[in-house]
């Protein structure tokens, strides 16, 4: 078995969260497919990694991971805000700007 | 299953079973997380996600990010997911129609060129690539390996890194901050309510729940002067409850005295 | 070729003279019309030395040019501004300052109660500028410059009163027709500097012999065209009746002795081009012939004195073109016949000037009638210039009309036959509507509605008609006799003396039949007109006489064929422009805004549909480089 399978993973993994980014209405589940393509990416520096025979593929997932706990927080902190003011936490009703 | 001599380009046997073994699941995992209705049951399935890829870089000699990913990823932040998920609610679920038009057709399509496109330009890219593997760079230990790149090539990064999340900390305590609407009844205020009663009765406070020789607990009433009970002494839920107790029954007993 | 350094003040002084009277305005007044004539002279003056001078050199000597500037010169194409003056521009220099000076100076005394005098004497100047211009450029755009100036005097001359519409309105008729001529002539300047590389006229004749008949035809049909434009030939003739709305004093000159013989001068000038292309020689004697007869028929018709004598002009052209057709002996006739006629035809319309002036501008002649009484002078100059165009030996109009109906026969079996032929009907037709007119005028019932008798004209007008009639009696003969002006011009027209034509009639003959012809003529004029003429025009006339009282329909043909069709297309054009040009650029704003219509939509206000684009965005990412690298 090829390491590159890991990257088809990878990319398959990629592609269902952006789907998913699309597809659903509850903030939170976009939130969870967001971070599933984040992981993707993540799977597949740290192939890379293992494929150039240096940690700086690591070294990238590493600084991908803290970056995204950072955007959990603050992202459903906004989520929580949002929902205390509006009681509904569907991407759909935010649609203000539309023509 | 960590491979100390790896075959260039190509896996060993017992990581190609693990692969084989995990990634279908995983996939299928993801599926789940996007078709099914609950959001809690997206969550737990991103979880066994998550799960599968540490195991995943523990394959590929990445140690120390396996653990990570499961000690932060999997612990931290699928666990504040599911806590938010409490938060904003656990019955909400989404329709299944679809009110954008063409919004799923399209993005379906996108999704599998993308996939296609992107597994194509990876074969591409990979066709002649020989995997060097980290065998070398991981010869003092992975921890140590990752952490002479960390502090020196890259610490002008960490450091800024560090900065974001005491940034993302406090943000997420801005946002969650909300503004009292009425003032604080705090301490001093209870006194000065309790002496503007029409009596005095209570002034010093009510009575704490009984305290005898032989019971000592919250549901029971302490004793009144006369030999009553004071139902104001214990909680009035216990009372509503039924679960207040009779306090004569522990009132000791005075020794029959001689003469 | 001798050089001369006052051929330029021929053309400066009255150009100045005219830039001055325009700039100075009102302060002019009072003496604008003396400095006009007085320059008009001098220029009249230069040009009577020249001729002593020319006359005094040998023959080959005789030509004088004079570079003034270089005006063009661009790579290998050079053109001189230069002027020259030979046997052939000396004629016609006399003929403008002499005639043009005697206009000036009756002028001064007809415009006398005019506001706008100074202003008219300013664009006679003008004219007088533009037309030596044209008589003395050595090279075809040199003439094309006076070209445009006469047509522009012209065009300024009839709108003098452009109070009234309708004058405004001949002014552009006038210029309109001219300008389809110019066309001709900057064609011809355009295939001469094809074929030759060379506008000059020296330059033309060298080469002339070594262009291809197509080329020389092409050249001479062209400048027939111009030709016909400026001389008011068939079928650009239609303007010149029109013309007669400005005042007297311009018809006499431009109309009857100089603009309009211009095209004469054209085609005389470029003799060589025309002698090496025989079709377009052919066609020039087309246009002649109808011509004379055209201009004699709606002559018979007309009541308007003015309008008559401008028919009279069109037919006597037609004799001069017709002339300039017959080949090398040819143009020395037609130019004979200029020169007389801008003698006789000038005269007699001076004096339809005086008995408009004593008739308190009356031009209708059937309100005339008996005037030959009280205005005796006018009458006995009016009749000299009568007897000489009608051609009665031994007046001027004899002499040359004479050889040019000889030099008709002489062409040969069956055209000469017919050019001799309509030529005398032409003799005929004249002499009966100049008869009329005189009859009408001055003979006759008074007819004038009024009982005030008309008063002699003041004498600054008499004078110059009476030298312009000493003209017509005597310039015929002299121009005849010894063949003076044939041997005078023979260096330029006529340079290998060929072409002796084999003699159809005896010259004799011929002169018998042209007088015979008159004398017809005449007869029938006074058999109809001799009684009582009515005042009013008849209305029960023949369809010859309604066909030449509309001008043979040239209007009307014109408005229906060239006119309506062109203002149609016009509109059609527009149109056009309007829905497919403009509605091109249109469309694109209307697509522009259909787009945004379009786009608009995708704002929908839905975050989904926007990651729903970033994916497809990525998605198009990707192909470009997935391309990129295969």
């Amino acid at each position: 078995m090829s390491i590159a399978n890991y990257l088809y993973l990878s990319a398959i993994l990629f592609t269902i969260g952006a789907v998913g980014v699309v597809v659903r209405r509850n903030a939170i589940v976009v939130f969870m497919c967001i971070e599933l393509m984040l992981n993707a990416a993540n799977l597949a520096f740290v192939t890379f990694a293992r494929i150039n025979g240096n940690l700086e593929g690591q070294v990238v997932a590493f600084f991908t991971m803290v970056v995204a706990a950072c955007e959990v927080v603050v992202g459903l902190a906004i989520i929580v805000t949002i929902y205390r003011s509006r009681r509904s936490a569907s991407v759909d009703d935010a649609s203000l700007l539309k023509r | 299953m960590i491979n100390s001599a790896l075959e260039i380009g190509t896996t060993q046997t017992p990581e190609a079973v693990l692969f084989w073994f995990l990634a279908p699941i995983s996939v299928l995992a993801a599926l789940g997380m996007l078709l099914v209705k609950k959001a809690v049951h997206s969550a737990l399935l991103l979880a066994w996600v998550m799960i599968s890829l540490a195991i995943f870089y523990i394959a590929q000699e990445a140690l120390f990010l396996g653990i990570v990913q499961i000690v932060v990823y999997t612990g931290a932040v699928m666990m504040l997911f599911l806590f938010i998920l409490m938060l904003v609610g656990v019955e909400s679920s989404d329709s299944l129609t679809e009110n954008i038009k063409g919004l799923r057709p399209i993005a379906i399509t996108a999704a599998i060129g993308i996939g296609g496109l992107l597994t194509s330009l990876i074969a591409r890219a990979t066709m002649s690539r020989d995997a060097i593997g980290l065998a070398g760079a991981n010869r003092e230990g992975n921890a140590f390996g990752l952490a002479a790149l960390l502090f020196t090539k890259y610490v002008w990064a960490f450091e800024v890194v560090s900065a974001l999340l005491i940034t993302a900390a406090l943000g997420a305590m801005v946002l969650a901050h909300s503004q009292r609407v009425k003032s604080n009844f705090a301490q001093r205020d209870q006194s000065i309510a309790r002496f503007r009663k029409s009596s005095l009765s209570e002034a010093a406070g009510l009575p704490g729940s009984g305290v005898y020789a032989l019971h000592n607990a919250v549901d029971v009433p302490a004793m009144l002067p006369d030999g009553k009970a004071a139902p104001s002494s214990i909680s009035g839920v216990l009372e509503a409850r039924g679960d207040m107790m009779e306090s004569k029954k522990f009132e000791m007993k005075p020794e029959k005295e001689e003469e | 070729m001798t050089t001369s350094s006052n051929l330029v003040w021929l053309i400066a002084l009255p150009l100045l003279s005219s830039a001055l009277l325009l700039l100075a305005g009102k302060r002019a007044n009072a003496w604008g019309h003396l400095l006009a004539t007085t320059v008009s002279a001098s220029a009249f003056a230069i040009g009577v030395v020249e001729f002593f001078a020319m006359q005094n050199r040998d023959v080959a000597a005789r030509p004088v040019t004079q570079k003034v500037f270089t005006w063009i010169s661009v790579g290998d194409f050079q053109v001189d501004a230069s002027l020259l003056l030979d046997q052939l521009s000396i004629c016609f220099v006399l003929l403008i300052t002499g005639v043009g000076t005697l206009i000036h100076v009756y002028s001064i005394a007809y415009m006398s109660h005019d506001r706008d005098r100074r202003r008219f004497f300013a664009y006679l100047n003008l004219f007088i500028a533009a037309m030596l211009l044209l008589v003395l450029g050595d090279s075809y755009l040199n003439l094309y410059v006076g070209w445009e100036g006469v047509g522009l005097a012209s065009y300024l001359l009839i709108g003098f009163w452009n109070e009234k519409p309708a004058y405004a309105t001949a002014a552009k008729k006038a210029f309109i027709a001219n300008r389809v001529g110019d066309v001709g002539l900057s064609l011809a300047i355009m295939i001469a500097f094809a074929t030759f590389g060379d506008v000059t006229f020296k330059g033309i004749e060298e080469q002339a012999d070594q262009a291809s008949t197509a080329s020389m035809t092409a050249i001479a049909l062209m400048l027939l065209l111009a030709a016909v434009g400026k001389s008011a030939q068939f079928p650009l003739q239609s303007w010149l009746g029109d013309a007669m709305a400005g005042p007297t004093p311009v018809s006499a000159l431009i109309h009857a002795a100089t603009m309009v013989t211009a095209g004469v001068y054209l085609i005389t000038r470029s003799n060589f081009v025309f002698d090496a292309a025989p079709t377009a020689q052919l066609a020039v004697i087309v246009v002649g012939v109808i011509t004379l007869l055209f201009g004699a028929v709606i002559g018979m018709a007309k009541d308007d004195i003015k309008k008559a004598l401008a028919a009279s002009t069109m037919s006597q052209i037609g004799y001069m073109i017709l002339a300039t057709g017959l080949g090398p002996i040819g143009y020395a006739f037609a130019i004979m016949h200029l020169l007389t006629h801008g003698f006789f035809k000038a005269s007699m319309f001076l004096g339809a000037g005086s008995v408009m002036h004593g008739m308190k501008d009356e031009v209708n002649m059937r309100k005339y009638g008996g005037i030959g009484k009280y205005m005796p002078f006018t009458f006995i100059t009016f009749g000299l210039g009568y007897l000489a165009i009608i051609g009665v030996p031994p007046f001027a109009g004899f002499y040359s009309k004479d050889k040019i109906i000889e030099t008709a026969f002489n062409a040969g079996g069956l055209k000469g036959v017919l050019l001799g032929g309509a030529t005398l009907l032409g003799a005929t037709i004249t002499a009966f509507y100049m008869t009329r007119v005189v009859i009408m005028t001055f003979f006759g019932n008074e007819r004038w509605g009024h009982k005030d008798e008309p008063h002699e004209s003041p004498a600054l007008m008499l004078i110059p008609i009476s030298l312009l009639s000493v003209g017509s009696v005597i310039s015929g003969f002299l121009f005849y006799r010894n063949h003076s002006l044939e041997y005078w011009l023979k260096p330029i027209v006529n340079p290998a003396g060929e072409q002796h034509l084999e003699e159809f009639l005896k010259p004799i003959v011929v002169s018998v039949l042209a007088v015979t012809a008159v004398i017809i003529g005449v007869s029938i004029a006074i058999a109809k007109y001799r009684g009582e003429i009515s005042s009013e025009a008849p209305v029960k006339v023949n369809a010859l006489t309604k066909a030449a009282r509309r001008d043979l329909f040239q209007d009307d043909f014109n408005e229906k064929v060239f006119m309506r069709p062109g203002q149609l297309l016009v509109k059609k054009l527009l149109n056009f422009d309007y829905i497919a040009l403009d509605g091109l650029v249109r469309l694109v704003g209307a697509v522009s805004v259909g787009a945004g219509q379009s786009l608009r939509k995708l704002q929908n206000g839905y975050v989904r549909s926007y990651a729903l684009m970033m994916v497809v965005g990525v998605l198009s990412l990707l192909i470009t480089v997935w391309l990129m690298t295969s």
